[in-house]
């Protein structure tokens, strides 16, 4: 017997990796992943090479790339990354690994904290890839481990596909120590790595032969079981997080055909559980993925007629759903909270940005990306049209631009991302600009980090994944190679807001591509965040006269109360100043830190 | 620790950066050496900037669901006034709600977009439970050190739900950094005594 931790899904997964032997892991930050990566950097370090990648597709080229050459390797994303990673997968299929490779597509039901709700187990199908589904953290472990077993076995990338629900849920783990896999001596095999179209087209059918083999053996697989229970009369076909909500509701007054090889999917398998039951549902989150295969065998199943398509599901909307039985009635107080959205630090750079742009919403269009300048879109500043993708809030602007001047409207694109999206695929977007020679503003909001997510180190940190000194890529020397002229980049503070608003009426101004960088780091940094220890903001109740004007820049730490306002947070204020700059009565000042 | 049969479900709300992952990881920890199977669900991510959050921990024979529905909570600990209110539909009729009386205000209401509950608690109790208020963060200020709030409000749970059985002080000196350790004990033990003063 090992020994008993309780872990997240995402610590399992490093923890199976780790136990399987893998040598190589990459990753580009997303929520629900991140912290797959960061554990292997934290925990395996010696064992496993990990590193950040600039972007999801790089991630899986790097780990393709050790795998091919012959060691175990990892590639984790989120969904969404899962598209810009695409290309690799879909081939990688085709020519197969030397040493086991594992793709992890961490899924966001609900949208947590993403821009879609893909359910990305159609991957599997559409890329020819071996899937697995756990259900728990133990099963994250023992299923990475598995999942080596039957890269090698099967020639294959395999799809590990897992959740939110999963991946930040903690459940009991039995760990064990890590087995030590050789490194395959690599060979050169143009006629499986080299995907010219003869090779690819000879590829193309032995993928088609593994995976008719990989579904004999999915039949009778320990990753898909049926649990049967005396004299049930409902039969339950589920998978990942949906079977924790199937088993909650039904206990024993089901069986269930608990699959975890979700593709390719055991055909026979799910036939001879089906038969049996008058009564079959298929419990799954998103879309009908199970089900839909259920139905091409002949099968007429409870499913997504009574169980939502849409967001993430729990016990007690599957209950509901299937048996009619309504959630128990709870407390209920005549007053509602008001919300509590998410939103920009105290002292966040980005509010200086927010704020400059909104009084100038007359004669911009705001084009934005994904990251925590995303905030900026929520009241009040309302500073953001459009959020789409990584990198888009830079290209979006050419296509913009053209359709604003053919409906005769004036007002100028302004794109913005952050320093980790412009690296991500944003220096793409910007390279069209500067060729397209697009009349835009492109903003650079660089806050030396990837916040969002957790702060993980981008190419522009300095930093690598240990925290040790690595090359620093330049943005502003990234933005002069693209070709941008001098007198068309500006580089400011922007907590300065006259300085802010300056620049932007510039870019307004400029005919052609104008790009500005903001520079300030995060203030949630360690390093930074030390630095404005003790520094916080008062204002002077003498002085103040409650014109609200502070107000407008909606930080956290200030308050409007009895009339004046109040730095009632001094612990997380940061003195970034931009309430004094607001104030036209000087009731506001700086104080704490260096020279007070 | 009385005994029972199933499985029993504690809600933590709060705000985010206020901590409440830590003493979820503290309970974990206990309820597995206690011998029950136990499954903790948190959502970070967005919300981490400011908003609401929640972490459930489930633990019994045999966990199934990782999540609390509506009314199925048995204890709700609010690091904070309005997310008590927020969380009242979880409770388990006859659970107890323990709740610090601070108050965080969201943006909204900063802006004036919308009004704070000052007299959230007496809306709490006529729904129908009285809620255990815990000066939790007011306390660990007096300690000298904010961040304790969560390990005060460790000591009024572990009074309030029969928990002693357990020995939650290795487990706190484990988990909480190292150079707060005192501070941190001293809070438990406030923490613990806290009931008699509701």
């Amino acid at each position: 017997m090992g020994e008993k931790q309780i872990l997240s899904g995402n610590e399992a997964i490093a923890r199976g990796c780790w136990e399987a032997g893998c040598r190589v892991a990459a990753a580009y930050p997303g929520t629900p992943s991140s912290e797959i990566l960061e554990n292997i950097a934290a925990h395996y370090r010696g064992d496993i090479d990990a590193q950040w990648a600039g972007n999801e597709k790089v991630a899986v080229e790097i780990a393709l790339g050790a795998a091919m050459g012959g060691a175990r390797s990892i590639a984790a994303m989120k969904h969404v990354g899962m598209n810009v990673a695409a290309d690799p997968i879909f081939t990688a299929a085709y020519s197969g690994v030397t040493g086991g490779f594992v793709v992890v597509s961490a899924d966001d039901p609900g949208l947590h904290s993403s821009q879609n709700e893909q359910d990305n187990r159609h991957y599997a199908p559409h890329a020819k890839l071996i899937m697995l589904e756990p259900s728990d953290s133990a099963e994250c472990r023992e299923y990475v481990m598995g999942a080596y077993e039957l890269s090698e076995r099967f020639d294959t990338p395999v799809l590990f596909r897992v959740t939110t629900r999963i991946c930040h849920s903690k459940s009991i783990v039995e760990v064990a120590g890590r087995t030590d896999v050789p490194v395959k001596k690599y060979e050169k095999r143009t006629d499986k790595f080299t995907m010219l179209p003869v090779n690819a087209k000879n590829r193309h059918r032995i993928r088609e032969e593994l995976l008719m083999e990989a579904e004999e053996y999915a039949n009778d697989c320990p990753y898909n079981r049926v649990e049967e229970s005396d004299d049930a009369q409902i039969g339950v076909i589920t998978s990942g997080v949906s079977y924790q909500y199937s088993r909650e509701v039904f206990g024993e007054d089901a069986s269930y055909l608990k699959l975890g090889l979700t593709y390719p999917l055991p055909r026979r398998l799910i036939k001879e559980f089906a038969s049996k039951y008058e009564r079959l549902y298929v419990i799954e989150e998103n879309d009908p993925y199970l089900e839909d295969a259920v139905r091409a065998l002949g099968f007429d199943p409870v499913g997504k007629d009574r169980i939502p398509i849409l967001y993430e599901l729990d016990a007690q909307i599957v209950r509901e759903a299937l048996t009619g039985e309504p959630a128990d009635e709870g407390y209920i107080a005549d007053t509602a909270a008001p919300p509590r959205p998410p939103v920009m630090c105290a002292g966040c750079p980005h509010r200086g940005f927010f704020y400059t742009v909104s009084k100038k919403m007359d004669r911009i269009v705001p084009c934005g990306d994904i990251g925590c300048y995303t905030l900026g879109a929520s009241p009040p500043f309302l500073g953001m049209d459009t959020t789409i993708c990584m990198g888009s809030g830079l290209s979006t602007i050419i296509g913009f631009e053209k359709a604003l001047r053919m409906q005769g409207d004036g007002r100028k694109p302004l794109g913005m991302l952050g320093d980790s999206t412009f690296f991500h695929t944003g220096i793409n977007s910007l390279i069209d600009v500067a060729v397209s020679g697009a009349n835009v503003i492109a903003a650079i909001l660089d806050n030396s980090i990837t916040a969002m997510t957790g702060h993980q180190q981008n190419p522009g940190s300095g930093r690598n994944i240990y925290g040790e000194p690595s090359p620093s890529i330049d943005v502003v020397s990234i933005v002069r190679a693209i070709g941008i002229p001098e007198e068309r980049i500006r580089v400011i503070d922007p907590l300065d807001l006259d300085a802010m608003s300056r620049v932007i009426d510039d870019g307004i101004a400029a005919d052609g591509p104008f790009v500005i960088v903001t520079r300030r780091p995060c203030v949630l940094i360690r390093e930074v965040a030390r630095e404005y220890a003790g520094m916080y903001c008062e204002v002077d109740a003498d002085k103040c006269v409650g014109c609200r004007m502070c107000m407008k820049v909606a930080c956290p730490a200030i308050a409007f109360r009895d009339g004046k306002a109040e730095v009632f947070d001094r612990v997380n204020c940061t003195a970034c100043g931009l309430c004094e700059q607001m104030c036209k009565f000087g009731a506001i000042a700086k104080r704490g830190g260096q020279g007070s | 620790m009385k005994e029972f049969k199933g499985v029993h479900s504690i809600l933590l709300v709060g705000v985010g950066g206020q901590g409440t992952i830590l003493i979820s990881k503290i309970l974990s920890a206990g309820f597995m050496q206690r011998g029950y199977d136990v499954k903790m669900s948190e959502i970070h991510g967005m919300s981490q900037r400011g908003g609401s959050v929640t972490t459930q921990i489930r633990y019994g024979d045999k966990v199934y669901s990782p999540t609390i529905g509506l009314g199925e909570a048995n204890v709700i600990i609010a690091f904070e006034k309005a997310e008590a209110l927020r969380a009242l539909p979880y409770l388990k009729r006859g659970g107890i709600l323990i709740t610090d009386d601070h108050e965080i205000y969201p943006m909204p209401v900063l802006t004036g977009d919308a009004v704070y509950p000052y007299d959230a608690l007496e809306k709490i109790e006529a729904s129908g439970t009285k809620p255990i208020v815990v000066k939790a963060a007011g306390t660990a200020e007096a300690l000298g050190n904010a961040r304790a709030q969560n390990i005060v409000l460790l000591g009024a749970l572990v009074t309030a739900w029969n928990l002693d059985d357990i020995d939650w002080e290795p487990l706190i000196r484990q988990y909480v950094p190292a150079k707060a350790v005192g501070i941190n004990l001293e809070a438990f033990a406030v923490g613990k005594g806290m009931r008699s003063m509701v």
